[in-house]
């Protein structure tokens, strides 16, 4: 191993990143945001995505949905790191329990006209995207799905006259009866 | 006061605080006043329970807190002021993370409705404490106060120990609201540290000791923040196993100096058959230790034969450099009461004699020999001299960083757990003398020495001054070589010898030093003179700065070269220059 002087061992770490989908049910407080947050910047982890809301306002409950990559053994330590903050409940690797749903949702404006605003309404036809404004020469459409179908509805309106893209974020939970 | 004094549980937010330690049985506390904390002050001054240590630098109230719960096992307390109070604590909150260390610290902050504006001395102290502590608290109202302290408590001191921190604005220590004692519900529904260890995970790891043919018992400094029943009980294992065991530097007395099982300190600077073990075996027991990278030296080449066990109650430490093999998760107590009560009835002491003679072996090599002179002092002398001097006395050691942090380890014997205080994780320099001030107030008729360098001590050398207000008749023993060494020892080893910015051209008159301090100062050049003026030292019942005289150009030897596996360490012997560029070879800046 050929390594520059350093009084630190320096090593390449060569293991495939995966992506993994994360549920965390946290305390719904100050800063709570910020300590996920900070945990992912601070010990160099990567955020694909990330939603968080209140989903049971009674118990202060929020759940943060987290999209990151990074070797099995990373991704082991960002749940851990993650489980042993004081206001954090639970955390679910939804993409390990092979029985989740993921969705997004995006609103995307379209501006053209003539023949690219026909086939921009025919495609969202076939994504089952929604019109949700309107103008002569411009559309704003609703799509929801897994992450793939909106990044291949995007690809297509992009030559279309794409302007703008509002995403959501992954939301994701678990098939059947159970809750996490 | 007058309308509600029927009710003894009304009260300001300020007495709220003041009666929240008391009720935590916190009898000492570290801090330094400022405008927003003047209300706490002004009950601290109406109060008898709580003695206050005034400090001289807020940073060096962390370190004095820290000092204080590791040599006591109780949480240290500091309490500052809002801004560069509060971010003068950073330093000691990460050094407490680091090194599991229990501490509160209470600082003040502007009022609320100034929180955001830029007012004078405010700083986002949770923002900015958030990474450095194990959980943090901005109170904006007196009534939660008494719930945030006694979770505060509960936190730092529960699961894997660490710092917290407690932000109360003026107004709320001004605000009358409702106390109350600790009570359960305080604490977070979420926060449950798992402390009994799975009992198949025990079966298996007995399983594997008894069958272990080359076995090894890697310990840290987890067992002594689990308290005196998991010293005990890991001294009972090593009793009933025979196994051979090493310690991390921040483990270092929870099993003796003196034992016969022991193998000295592993790591980088560790004993050539401590990391020839560790490298050789077969079965690793690992027991609140996190194969730190000061400790595994090349990870992938890092023990290549063995199957390990790791008993952690952090699960966040398990699998995070190095994997392992059978993970317990829980506090080392209650697993290692748990092993040796299912290997006392099931295993029989395996028959590892041959691996006890190829230990002997390595052990000849006598990888801590260092040449003695007549002429200069040896700092590994120094250091021999001062343990054989102070041997049976109730002895406290504190260290700043550096090579002298390094030979205290080496060359000092501990007997027991919570007798050697050091800053491991974050290498804090600076720490030592600070931290001798805080054993020393929870331990006022010990001998407690910081074996100190004479470039960290400067650090913090202002604390004297608190040493003399309050007769804490602390040792600084500095071993003094006018250089930062080990920065000089790197710079020597891998950057070609320029020995950039590690040579300190003015150095103060430590004696005179001592003196303007009120404290005394001592000094020593000759060999021949050393054991006399240690004994003059400990003789002295006030403050002493010691200004040791060592060589100059002395390397803290064996040593794992960066980027090599425990098996590739540099022997003293082998140090000469040929075979150090030899050992670093591969690296790029090595001339």
């Amino acid at each position: 191993m050929n390594q520059p002087a350093s009084a630190y061992f320096i090593e390449d770490r060569h293991d495939p990143n995966e992506t993994h989908t994360l549920a965390v049910l946290v305390q719904n407080e100050p800063g709570v945001l910020a300590r996920v947050i900070g945990l992912f910047s601070g010990r160099g982890y990567n955020i694909e995505s990330l939603t968080v809301s209140e989903t049971e306002a009674q118990k202060h409950l929020s759940r943060i949905t987290i999209v990151t990559t990074g070797t099995p053994m990373v991704i082991e330590q960002i749940k851990h790191q993650l489980d042993r903050m004081i206001p954090v409940y639970r955390v679910v690797d939804m993409t390990l329990t092979k029985r989740s749903i993921e969705r997004e949702l995006a609103m995307v404006k379209v501006r053209g006209q003539g023949e690219h605003r026909v086939e921009a309404l025919r495609l969202a036809d076939a994504f089952r995207a929604r019109v949700i404004d309107a103008t002569t020469e411009s559309f704003v459409f609703e799509i929801t799905g897994n992450t793939d179908k909106i990044n291949q509805f995007i690809d297509l309106m992009r030559p279309l006259g794409l302007v703008e893209v509002s995403r959501t974020g992954v939301a994701a939970i678990g098939r059947g009866p159970e809750g996490m | 006061m007058s309308d509600k004094s029927h009710d003894p549980n009304q009260m300001t937010g300020a007495a709220m605080i003041v009666r929240a330690l008391i009720d935590h049985g916190v009898t000492d506390i570290f801090g330094y006043p400022g405008g927003a904390v003047l209300p706490i002050y002004d009950e601290i001054f109406q109060q008898s329970h709580i003695q206050h240590i005034l400090v001289r630098h807020e940073q060096g109230a962390g370190h004095a807190a820290e000092g204080y719960a590791r040599s006591t096992g109780k949480p240290g307390v500091a309490l500052v002021t809002s801004g560069p109070g509060a971010t003068n604590m950073v330093t000691p909150l990460t050094d407490a993370l680091m090194d599991s260390i229990p501490l509160v610290c209470i600082s003040g902050q502007v009022p609320t409705h100034l929180i955001g504006n830029d007012a004078f001395q405010e700083c986002d102290t949770v923002g900015i404490t958030r990474p450095c502590t194990k959980h943090n608290w901005l109170v904006r109202d007196v009534n939660d106060l008494a719930k945030v302290l006694h979770e505060a408590f509960y936190v730092a001191t529960s699961g894997r120990p660490g710092p917290v921190l407690v932000d109360v604005p003026k107004d709320v220590q001004f605000a009358t609201g409702t106390y109350h004692p600790p009570r359960k519900s305080d604490v977070h529904r979420s926060y449950a540290p798992r402390l009994k260890g799975d009992a198949t995970q025990i079966r298996k790891a007995v399983a594997l000791l008894a069958s272990a043919k080359r076995p090894v018992i890697y310990s840290g400094g987890g067992v002594i923040n689990s308290g005196p029943e998991a010293t005990k009980l890991l001294r009972e294992l090593v009793e009933v196993t025979g196994f051979p065991i090493t310690s991390t530097l921040m483990g270092l007395g929870a099993y003796p100096a003196s034992g016969k099982n022991w193998l000295g300190m592993l790591g980088m600077h560790g004993t050539y058959e401590a990391n020839m073990t560790m490298h050789d075996c077969d079965v690793m027991l690992c027991v609140g230790a996190r194969f730190d990278d000061r400790i595994t030296g090349r990870v992938d080449a890092f023990s290549p034969g063995s199957k390990k066990i790791h008993i952690d109650i952090d699960p966040s430490s398990i699998n995070k450099n190095i994997r392992v093999d059978v993970p317990i998760i829980g506090d080392c107590g209650n697993i290692l009461g748990d092993i040796l009560q299912v290997f006392k009835a099931e295993a029989k002491k395996p028959d590892i004699k041959s691996w006890w003679q190829q230990i002997a072996q390595w052990r000849a090599r006598n990888s801590l020999y260092y040449k003695k002179s007549n002429d200069v002092i040896l700092p590994q002398h120094a250091i021999q001299s001062l343990f054989e001097q102070t041997r049976g006395k109730d002895t406290y050691i504190t260290t700043e960083v550096g090579q002298h942090q390094m030979w205290a380890a080496q060359f000092y014997g501990f007997e027991e757990p919570h007798r050697w205080m050091t800053s491991g994780g974050l290498g804090t320099m600076g720490y030592g003398l600070p931290a001798a001030v805080g054993v020393q107030v929870a331990h006022p008729d010990s001998l407690v020495i910081d074996i100190a360098g004479d470039a960290s001590v400067q650090m913090t050398m202002q604390e004297m001054s608190t040493a003399v207000q309050y007769e804490l008749p602390i040792k600084i023993f500095i071993l003094n070589n006018q250089y930062m060494g080990m920065v000089r020892q790197w710079q020597q080893l891998l950057h070609g010898n320029r020995l950039s910015h590690s040579y300190s051209e003015a150095l103060p008159d430590f004696v005179k030093l001592a003196e303007a301090y009120g404290a005394v100062g001592l000094q020593v050049h000759k060999p021949a003179d050393l054991d006399g003026a240690i004994k003059e030292m400990i003789s002295v019942k006030r403050p002493v700065l010691f200004d040791c005289r060592v060589a100059a150009l002395e390397n803290c030897f064996p040593m794992i070269p960066s980027g090599k596996a425990h098996n590739e360490m540099l022997l003293p012997e082998q140090a000469n220059d040929e075979a150090t560029a030899k050992a670093f070879a591969g690296g790029k800046a090595l001339v």
